[in-house]
Order: C-alpha cells, then sequence, then structure tokens
C-alpha cells in the first residue's frame, strides 16, 4: 500500500446524507477480477448521463452536469466532502478503489459505514470524521477554488483563511497509513499466538476443529 | 463474575490477543467466500506467495454472478467477463485447496443461505465472509460480520482479523405480531425506527418474545438486515431452535461431539443483568406488514398509509433527501401504499429465500393468477436444497400455475449483476434487502417487501395488505 502524505487539494462538495456503495460503484463494474480500473467509473450513474458498462470508453460518454465533480473547478479535487453515513450499504471495496483510482485521498463528513470505513484504510484513502458543526461550515465555505490541507502527522485540516481544524483517528491506523505498511505481515507476526489460540480452542470446543 | 451480554461473550471466546494499540486479533472460525469479493484477495496471496492459514475453516460457492435459467445454467454464462469471474473462483479454490461448491452443484445457492443449510455456520463461531449481508448468521448466536477484500485476504492468511469492539444494543421487541406480518415486517419496523444509521458502531442484540417466536428462517431474515439499521453484527441468542435446526446439516457435529457442542451452545445466550450501551425496545403489536417508498430501507411506511410529505420534515438534509427519493421513485407524496402499481416481482435473496418464505408466498398465490399488468414475476430460490425441497412439497406448481418463473438459484435480481434485472423506471415489489438507486437495474424502482406482501402484489398488481387477501380466503390465518 502507497503510504500516505500531506495532501493539499480543492475539495468537491457532495451534498448527500447516505452515498451508499451501490452509488460509489454501480455493480456492473464488479465483475473485474482486478484491483485498478474502476476511476472512470466512479459515481457511474449520477455522473453520466447514459448508461455505464463495463470496458466503455468514459471520454467520450455524455456527462451529468449537475454533479459536482463534473464542474471543471472541481475536476483535480483530491478531497472529498460529505454527508452522513457515506457508504454504507454492500461492502465491496471496489469502492474505495474507484475512489482512489479517481484521485481521492481524503474524505471528510460526519459519519462514515463500518464496513466503508475500514475498507478505505487498507487502499490508502484517509476518512475524516468531524463533528456535523463544523462539516456544514465546511460546506458553507467550499466553492470554486477552496483548498484545505491535510496533514496527518499532525491530525489538522487547515482553512484558505489559516483556520486549523484538528481531527481524531487511532493511532495504529494512522501509524499504518503513514507508512503503508502490509496488515498481513504485522498479523503473522503474532503466528505464535494464533497458534496457541487454536491449541486452547481446540480443546474447549473440538467440534470446531474437526473439519 | 460480570455479567455479560452474548457478544461479549463471543468476543471473549475468539480473543487471540490484544494489539499494542488496544485493538484485537479475532480468531475466525468460518469464512464463506464468494466470486465478486475474492478474486483480488486470491491475488493478493499468489503475490506474496502465501497459503491460506486454515484451508478447513474456508467454503466457497458463486451466487451473485450465476444465471438462474435453466438453458444458461446448462449452456454457461454468456456474459464473458462474468463468466471469467466464476470460473476464477473455481481456479482459485482448486489451486488453493478450498471446498467449493460450483455453479453445477445441488449444493450451490446463496452464500448466506448455504452456510446455515450446511451447518458450516455452527452457534458460536465467527463467521465472515466479503458480504456486507454476513449479518445473516448472527441468528445462530455466531458473530459474523461482512468484510472486505483486503479483509478476505487476511482471514484467508492469517485465521484473524483486526478487531475493534463494537458497543452492545439490544432491540427487544415484545408481544405478538398480526396474522400476516412477518420477520421482514419487524425488521423494517425497526430499521424505520432508528435509522440505517441507528445501529452504526454497535453489535445489535434482537430478542423479546416476537423474536424469539420466529422459526430460523425468520430469525436470519432480521439479523440478515441488522446492517441496513447500520450494525456490524446482528445476534439473536441461541435456544431449542437453533439446536434443533442445526442438529444432523452436513458440517454439524455428531454423536459425543454433538452432545459437547450443544451443552456449550446453551450458555450463548446474554446474562440476565448484562450490560447494554443503548436499548431499543417496539411493541409487536403495533407493527404492520411494511412496504418501504424510497431509496433506502429507512423509508418504510405501513401498507395502510400513505406516501409521507418532505415538507413535513424539519431537518433540511433529510428533506432533500426524502424529494429526491420520491422523484427518482416517481411517486407523490400522499398517495396511498396500496395505490402503487407494481411492474415486477422478485421473491428471492439471502433475505428471503429459504423454504418458509417460498411456502408463505405459495399460500398467498395458491389458486391465483397474477395480475395482467405485470411483466415478470420471479421466484427464485436461495439454494438448490431449497429448491428441490418446494419441489417435493409441490410449491413450484403453484407458483408455476400463478404465472410465476421458477428459477434456478442464486442472487439474481437482488442486485441484478447476473440477466435479472429491472429495466428503468420499472417498479419492483421485491423481498431482498435494498432499494438504492439503480439496485435492481439502471432507474429500478425497488419497494421492499415480505415474500407474502410480495404475493399478494404479484395478484393485485399493485400492494394490498396481505391481511386482508388471507382473511378472504378465509382459514389462512
Ligand atoms: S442475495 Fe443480494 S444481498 Fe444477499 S448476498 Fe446476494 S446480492 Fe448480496
Amino acid at each position: 500500500m502507497e503510504a500516505f502524505k500531506k495532501t493539499s487539494s480543492v475539495v468537491a462538495p457532495l451534498d448527500r446524507a447516505n452515498v451508499d456503495t451501490d452509488a460509489i460503484i454501480p455493480k456492473q463494474f464488479l465483475k473485474s477480477i482486478r484491483r485498478t480500473g474502476f476511476g472512470p467509473y466512479l459515481f457511474d450513474e449520477w455522473r453520466y448521463l447514459d448508461r455505464g458498462e463495463p470496458g466503455m470508453d468514459c471520454s467520450t460518454r455524455p456527462l451529468n452536469p449537475d454533479l459536482v465533480l463534473n464542474q471543471p473547478c472541481y475536476r483535480d479535487a483530491r478531497i472529498l466532502l460529505t454527508r452522513e453515513n457515506f457508504g454504507c450499504g454492500s461492502s465491496r471495496e471496489h469502492a474505495p478503489w474507484a475512489l482512489v483510482d479517481y484521485g481521492f485521498r481524503v474524505l471528510i463528513g460526519p459519519s462514515f459505514a463500518d464496513i466503508f470505513y475500514n475498507n478505505c484504510f487498507k487502499n490508502g484513502l484517509l476518512p475524516i470524521v468531524l463533528d456535523s458543526a463544523v462539516v456544514d461550515r465546511l460546506f458553507e465555505e467550499a466553492s470554486d477554488g477552496y483548498r484545505l490541507t491535510v496533514d496527518l502527522d499532525a491530525q489538522t485540516i487547515t482553512t484558505p483563511s489559516g483556520d486549523v481544524v484538528d481531527f481524531a483517528i487511532d493511532a495504529s491506523r494512522k501509524h499504518r497509513l503513514l507508512n503503508g505498511l502490509d496488515e498481513i505481515d504485522l498479523t503473522l507476526q503474532h503466528a505464535d499466538d494464533i497458534r496457541a489460540y487454536e491449541k486452547r480452542r481446540a480443546q474447549a470446543a473440538p467440534w470446531l476443529f474437526d473439519g | 463474575m460480570v455479567p455479560k451480554t452474548l457478544y461479549d461473550k463471543l468476543w471473549d471466546d475468539h480473543l487471540v490477543c490484544y494489539l499494542a494499540d488496544g485493538s484485537a486479533l479475532l480468531y475466525i472460525d468460518r469464512h464463506l467466500v464468494h466470486e465478486v469479493t475474492s478474486p483480488q484477495a486470491f491475488e493478493g496471496l499468489r503475490l506474496a506467495r502465501r497459503q491460506p492459514w486454515r484451508r478447513s475453516a474456508n467454503l466457497a460457492v458463486a451466487d451473485h454472478n450465476v444465471p438462474t435459467t435453466e438453458t444458461d445454467r446448462k449452456s454457461g454464462i454468456a456474459d464473458p467477463i462474468s463468466r471469467l469471474q466464476v470460473e476464477t473462483l473455481d481456479i482459485n479454490c482448486a489451486e488453493f485447496g478450498i471446498t467449493e461448491f460450483d455453479m453445477s452443484d445441488p449444493r450451490q445457492g446463496i452464500v448466506h443461505v448455504i452456510g446455515p443449510e450446511q451447518g458450516a455456520t455452527l452457534p458460536g463461531m465467527t463467521v465472515v465472509c466479503g458480504d456486507s449481508h454476513t449479518s445473516t448468521h448472527g441468528a445462530f448466536g455466531a458473530l459474523a460480520f461482512g468484510i472486505g477484500t483486503s479483509e478476505v485476504e487476511h482471514v484467508l492468511a492469517t485465521q484473524c482479523l483486526v478487531q475493534k469492539k463494537s458497543h452492545n444494543m439490544l432491540i427487544r421487541v415484545d408481544g405478538e405480531v398480526d396474522a400476516g406480518v412477518t420477520a421482514k415486517d419487524i425488521v423494517l419496523a425497526i430499521i424505520g425506527s432508528i435509522g440505517t444509521a441507528g445501529g452504526s458502531g454497535y453489535a445489535i442484540e434482537f430478542a423479546g418474545t416476537a423474536i424469539t417466536a420466529q422459526s430460523m428462517e425468520g430469525r436470519m431474515t432480521i439479523c440478515n438486515m441488522a446492517i441496513e439499521a447500520g450494525a456490524r453484527a446482528g445476534l439473536i441468542g441461541v435456544d431449542d431452535v437453533t439446536i434443533d435446526y442445526t442438529e444432523g446439516r452436513p458440517f454439524a457435529p455428531e454423536g459425543e461431539r454433538w452432545e459437547q457442542a450443544v451443552a456449550a451452545w446453551k450458555q450463548l445466550r446474554s446474562d440476565d443483568d448484562a450490560h447494554f450501551d443503548k436499548v431499543v425496545t417496539l411493541d409487536a403489536a403495533t407493527i404492520k406488514p411494511q412496504v418501504t417508498w424510497g431509496t433506502s430501507p429507512e423509508m418504510t411506511a405501513a401498507v395502510d398509509q400513505v406516501v409521507p410529505d418532505p415538507a413535513d420534515e424539519p431537518d433540511p438534509i433529510k428533506k432533500a433527501g426524502m424529494e429526491r427519493a420520491l422523484r427518482y421513485m416517481g411517486l407523490r407524496p400522499g398517495t396511498a401504499i396500496t395505490d402503487i402499481a407494481v411492474d415486477k416481482v422478485f421473491i428471492g435473496s439471502c433475505t428471503n429465500s429459504r423454504i418458509e418464505d417460498l411456502r408463505a408466498a405459495a399460500q398467498v398465490v395458491r389458486g391465483k393468477s397474477i395480475a395482467d399488468a405485470v411483466k415478470l414475476a420471479l421466484v427464485v430460490p436461495g439454494s438448490g436444497l431449497v429448491k428441490r425441497q418446494a419441489e417435493r412439497e409441490g410449491l413450484d406448481k403453484i407458483f408455476i400455475a400463478a404465472g410465476f418463473e421458477w428459477r434456478e438459484p442464486g442472487c439474481s435480481m437482488c442486485l441484478a449483476m447476473n440477466a435479472d434485472r429491472l429495466e428503468e423506471g420499472e417498479r419492483c415489489a421485491s423481498t431482498s434487502n435494498r432499494n438504492f438507486e439503480g439496485r435492481q437495474g439502471y432507474g429500478s424502482r425497488t419497494h421492499l417487501v415480505s415474500p407474502a406482501m410480495a404475493a399478494a402484489a404479484a395478484i393485485a398488481g399493485r400492494f394490498v395488505d396481505v391481511r386482508s387477501m388471507q382473511a378472504d380466503a378465509g382459514g389462512c390465518r
């Protein structure tokens, strides 16, 4: 996984609550057996006026001007501002893959759905939870050219006027994100603990280990 | 001893160790695998030259992409991309030595149907799958939750997951539901009441007499949709219903081992004075058959109500969400739910495709025909074995005589990854679990209902209160 670096970028305000993973990446694109290439189909049903199918050349498709990402000033946004319960629904990791492939590095919202939130960290994507009042304020301020700087190490977001907003994040997740660490390797450092557990458990609940 | 909730007990039983940051390494007893969320995980193993930690803990099946017509089943999947994904699962399972029920296996079906049916899901287990509706298996007093593909790889490689403990929530539904009110209505009413984010950060235990009165099928329906309330897991304590269901299943223990297991499973309930961080209570007697009207499962109404008016919603964000949903659904505020006509009907999905669901639908359909305006009514059994059982009982004949199509098992129109889907603007009475925009096809309009309510809508061509139909039929109550 790529290490997370300090990000300074335009903010795309997606003013919707309960954005589900079916909306983030519709199911027809889940047929891919690869991890990459989902970016052009991010928010497919909102982003284009036609119906998307895997393998389509998206550069020639009609864009829906209503979607904020289609406005030229937000084209290079690396930060997505959103509302409550972003990423709800299906557990598909294709959702963070699509967001990352598109270019997003940071999501900011008042809450994220549980599985989606976990999936972000495994893919170098930083979901930041802020108080809804702060999110409201960012939505009010976010407009053409509004840039935020997100410093994961310092756990701060800096607004164009120089205001600094702190955010909380789990220490180990931060560590892994900053260093791009492979979680499986970290867990395998506990291989002896896992074996000891299996031994214990096989005595208490042998039927679980008959297969 | 400190009294514990069921969730606490399951957590403690599976704790390998705590990590430096306070998160835990949790041991996983059962890993269910399907074709959509696993290819990248197996690829990851291959690239890192890793092997599965414990092969026998895994069970794989193709369900999301498989065709459901008999001819397509025989001739293979027409869509080359879908076919590649299913074949990739076959190849991965063969290479890594994982048991798979492939497309031609009579035991094939929706992953959350076959786990319990095979006894691969047992009380007291931790069960995970790269699918959010893994919460289904919590009906067995198992800790079951959905994971992403990176976690699928993590479980394959280590048999563990790094987890933070959730909070405990208790949802009690006491009293008796009216005849014709099912587990699906109970869980939709719960989601309508606490909202789709109401369970965020919690493991929800469902309890109360209206819950324990449910069969295992009904309990699975309820836990299945715990995820739609935002909860990581849904749980129901073990009782005789659980144990009776499990006995004799192919993967269940036998003989002395069975006795030993049952003794342990009987402990799998929350202690009487266990502490819950949040408690919600519902009165079963007030729950009526539900029909969702919007694009989120929390947008639900009782069948005798009308489509709500966004103008009455004080919260501006919610209001905007309602307006958007009504626009998408092509509905006006104030329309009676029973005035909404349907184009298609889908009975299936991991929420409602078990034998009892099919029986409930067949009972409503028996001797009747689907309305002329209904273009397609599908029954898609949850597994090959459910299908066979239904055919033994003659349910297929009832459905076919009424004009339904009787299909092969799979996810089908629940998410429309195969050929079964709605066309743009089509309205469907669906027994599945998600009414999101585009879920059942581009521009599709989904109304979530119980199997009996879906069957009733197929006959009437619009939503009707199944309780009135059953009263008409006489004796069905
Ligand atoms: S039936 Fe629907 S919800 Fe269930 S596993 Fe299949 S696609 Fe997911």
